[in-house]
């Protein structure tokens, strides 16, 4: 529901990222990580960037969107495991004290130039 | 030819939520944000947990709505300083970001408050992705709503500190599996508290006014 807004944010980080002195540049990707609980959706994400970059360096980007896994690690066991459902129970100890290593990231890694 | 960037896109709203809450540890203040769907009772929650808080605890709130100061009026009444965000009139923002929480404290002043509570939009969604600047995080889950609430938007509840499930003098009336709705909850976040209470009838409110002041 708050796409646009990433989208938005998304457009800034990657002009800013731009080298100045690169005259007319034009972007053929962005790659994204995209934790599996950040609660973004990929396709409202990327219809969002395509209203919103016309006419600009980063016309015709694709998004290029990897999921990461939610990862999860028990801090009073040491098990560490992928879930694939929201359950954050450690499946040895129960009661164990969980953290989530990753799923959460809404980041961008790079951006590539066309050649 | 590849450019690095590496950065979270959200980076804005974290930066300035870090200011938020550098500002409010200036002030002496612990900020807690309330989350919910909407109709759960996170006003009237506020309206019962404010009138047993003050006057030893000075509580104010930043109320955010799209639409509407009918929330902010209501907890006027309980003599605490309430200011409202209104994301749009016409159907705006989902959720609460830092800057907006900025503009409001320094419009409510934060100087003689103990606590201070930001009522978050109705959503169980977007509210969970923003960082405002909080020291703890409570969602809200009524006894009208499903059990499985939790394990449909895990976010929510894996990122807050404690949960509330409200309503629950209509219990009798309804179908709903308390105590399966409370096993959902921590699957999603084991050892998280969970209140049972009606904001209502105040039945259950001591533990969670008990939980509230040892935050403080």
């Amino acid at each position: 529901m708050h796409e646009m807004g990433i989208a938005q944010e998304l457009v800034r980080i990657a002009l800013d990222a731009l080298p100045r002195d690169l005259k007319d540049p034009k972007v053929a990707s962005l790659n994204l990580r995209i934790g599996k609980l950040s609660s973004v959706v990929p396709h409202s994400l990327t219809f969002c960037f395509e209203i919103i970059t016309k006419d600009t360096p980063l016309e015709q980007a694709r998004l290029d969107i990897e999921t990461v896994p939610v990862v999860i690690r028990c801090d009073t066991c040491g098990r560490q495991w992928e879930a694939e459902t929201p359950v954050f129970r450690c499946p040895d100890c129960e009661n164990g004290q969980v953290r989530m290593i990753s799923g959460r990231e809404i980041d961008i890694d790079s951006l590539t130039l066309m050649e | 030819m590849e450019i690095k960037i590496r950065k979270n896109i959200l980076e804005k709203n974290l930066t300035e939520a870090d200011k938020n809450r550098n500002f409010f540890r200036g002030k002496n203040v612990f900020v807690l944000n309330m989350m919910s769907s909407p109709g759960s009772g996170k006003t009237q929650t506020l309206c019962r947990t404010l009138a047993q808080l003050m006057p030893d605890i000075q509580v104010g709130v930043i109320v955010g709505d799209i639409c509407t100061t009918n929330d902010a009026d209501r907890l006027a009444k309980t003599g605490a300083k309430v200011t409202q965000i209104n994301t749009d009139q016409f159907g705006g923002d989902c959720h609460l970001t830092a800057p907006m929480i900025d503009t409001a404290a320094r419009k409510l002043g934060c100087d003689d408050l103990d606590l201070l509570i930001v009522e978050n939009i109705g959503n169980l969604v977007c509210p969970a992705e923003f960082d405002i600047g909080e020291n703890a995080r409570v969602v809200v889950l009524s006894v009208t709503e499903g059990e499985d609430k939790p394990v449909k938007y895990p976010l929510m509840f894996q990122v807050s500190d404690a949960a509330i499930l409200n309503k629950v003098d209509l219990l009798p009336y309804l179908e709903f599996d308390a105590a399966l709705a409370v096993e959902n909850m921590k699957t999603v976040h084991p050892g998280m508290p969970v209140f049972e209470l009606s904001a209502k009838t105040g039945q259950g409110f001591e533990p969670w006014l008990e939980w509230l002041r040892q935050q403080l």
